[in-house]
């Protein structure tokens, strides 16, 4: 039978590099069907109509939120069920995420959603929730982060976050009435950016950026 | 979606369907040149192996899934820009602001819209079966509603969801966060004035650093005893004594006894100080930190969140915990 050339199939069994080969173009079927068109549709890659860059100190604190591995514990993807839309406000949709490079939607919720998270608790309970969670709730298995409040910022990269931002967004941003893209920050934002964050905490980014998430849909 | 997407989705998503439907009857023939149910000719420690065909039930509910991804893909959105037979969609998702969304919203609930939005769906049966009972509460007294055990549960439920992270699940609160329970209040415990504070939030006008204004570190130590004094708790005299006179500039917001804002008829949120109830804690320690580096204390605002109707009910949940 191993002479049976009939036996095509044995063939793919057989060989290593077919079988490769085959496996990949099967699995990439779902990505071109799924993922490929979502890069060209409008609902996909045009910002909502509220949707605001990050400030420079919060674009710091998001990097915090990143570094601390908020994302691990924190999704920021309400989905559309009333008992997520109950909790936590409008569900989110794909226009709220045209400019996060990377996006945090996260996929587990050991702690709450905080998609819209922003303006629903006080600076100052931020503030005592991240330097001690159980002081605030009780009931909370959220790590402390004491050190952002001692964290001093230096700015020195945060110009270059925006510009990077600029590049990673271009011809995402809001439109001119010419139909040409606005950079997300100008030069002058970016010139700022040092002097905007130096000497503040890590403290004072996060919970800028804290209080930013959602306000595009509220 | 442009025709081109359209299509091409509409191509490879039919193509692998059929495609897997003929490797199904390609792997379904008998490769193996020797008849079905014979040894294939190997044997491992007297293990051999035969050409059995695929499993009859194996190779059914292949075929079965083929058929039910083409039912699927008929009934349902998935072929590109086909929008299915049943009409369904799962949301609105390619909304830019909170209008379009309630606009869309009201066109596909409309009769005969022929859309078939699940979320909105959800949610309209959802208000149908509660909507009449917050609008029945909301339509009496706060005061009424406070006295009313089933409506209370109402209130406690949402109180616990929305207002015990900062207030505490027994609504006692804890440093910088007010306690609810005792009848003292930054901005009237009246129910109109609870229900203000609900939903418009309250932001403190704030208690400035005030450690400049009095002369600096020494300063502070005095004024803190001053304020120690007012509740009558123990308290350097000798040092309280020499802050007396200062007292006049917290006296604009606190009240010339201390008394808090509230009591002179204006709502700053300025506390009273010779009450014994701490907002910030009421030791020499805490009060200077206080006067050092000031105060500014932040309700949010709920009626985007929860909607009148909701705020209502909580008001009269928290009415009733210092009203029994």
């Amino acid at each position: 039978m191993e002479n049976n050339i009939e036996n095509k199939h044995e063939k793919v069994e057989k060989h290593v590099g077919w079988f490769f080969i085959f496996t990949i173009m099967a699995i990439s079927i779902g990505g071109l069907v799924e993922i490929t068109p979502l890069f060209f549709q409008k609902e996909t890659t045009t910002p909502v109509t509220n949707l605001r860059p990050y400030t420079a100190l919060e674009m710091e604190g998001r990097d915090i939120y990143i570094r601390e591995g908020c994302n691990v514990c924190h999704s920021q993807m309400i989905r559309p069920f009333r008992a997520e839309t109950e909790r936590y406000g409008h569900y989110s949709v794909a226009g709220e995420h045209v400019w996060e490079h990377p996006f945090l939607w996260g996929s587990k919720r050991t702690g709450p959603d905080l998609a819209r998270v922003g303006g629903r608790y006080s600076d100052d309970w931020h503030r005592a929730h991240l330097i001690d969670p159980r002081s605030v709730v009780p009931e909370s298995n959220m790590p402390a982060f004491k050190w952002l409040a001692e964290n001093k910022l230096d700015g020195k990269l945060t110009a270059k976050k925006l510009e990077t931002f600029n590049l990673l967004t271009r011809n995402r941003g809001h439109k001119d009435e010419q139909g040409n893209s606005i950079p997300l920050y100008s030069a002058e934002d970016i010139a700022n950016a040092k002097s905007d964050v130096e000497g503040r905490t890590e403290m004072d980014a996060i919970i800028a950026y804290l209080q930013s998430l959602g306000h595009a849909l509220k | 979606m442009s025709s081109f997407w359209s299509i091409w989705i509409t191509v490879l998503s039919l193509g692998t369907l059929v495609g897997c439907y003929l490797l199904l009857r390609w792997c379904l023939k008998n490769f193996a040149g020797v008849p079905e149910g014979e040894s294939m000719g190997h044997e491992f420690d007297g293990i051999e192996e035969l050409n059995n065909p695929l499993p009859k039930w194996w190779s059914t509910f292949f075929l079965v899934t083929i058929i039910w991804g083409f039912g699927y893909l008929l009934l349902y959105p998935g072929l590109g820009n086909w929008a299915g037979l049943l009409g369904w969609k799962s949301s609105n998702q390619g909304i830019v602001s909170l209008e379009e969304s309630k606009q869309l919203s009201a066109a596909s609930l409309a009769e005969g819209s022929g859309i078939l939005n699940q979320y909105d769906r959800e949610v309209q049966q959802a208000d149908e079966k509660y909507g009449p009972i917050f609008k029945a509460l909301s339509a009496r007294d706060i005061e009424d509603i406070a006295k009313d055990e089933e409506a209370l549960k109402i209130g406690q439920r949402l109180f616990l969801q929305n207002c015990a992270q900062c207030h505490g699940s027994d609504a006692r609160g804890t440093t910088g966060f007010p306690d609810l329970t005792d009848n003292d209040w930054l901005y009237g415990g009246k129910p109109a004035d609870i229900k203000y504070s609900l939903v418009h939030g309250r932001v403190a006008q704030g208690m400035m650093a005030w450690k400049s204004a009095l002369g600096g570190e020494q300063g502070v130590k005095e004024m803190a005893a001053y304020v120690l004094s007012l509740s009558g708790r123990e308290h350097n005299a000798e040092d309280a004594a020499k802050a007396a006179p200062k007292f006049a500039m917290c006296a604009a917001c606190h009240g010339s006894e201390g008394q808090g804002s509230v009591a002179m008829g204006i709502p700053l949120g300025a506390p009273a100080l010779n009450d014994n109830i701490w907002l910030y804690g009421g030791s020499q320690r805490a009060i200077e930190e206080t006067i050092r580096n000031g105060r500014a204390g932040v309700m949010p605002a709920w009626l985007d969140i929860l909607g009148e109707d909701k705020i209502h009910v909580i008001s009269a949940y928290v009415y009733s915990l210092s009203n029994k």
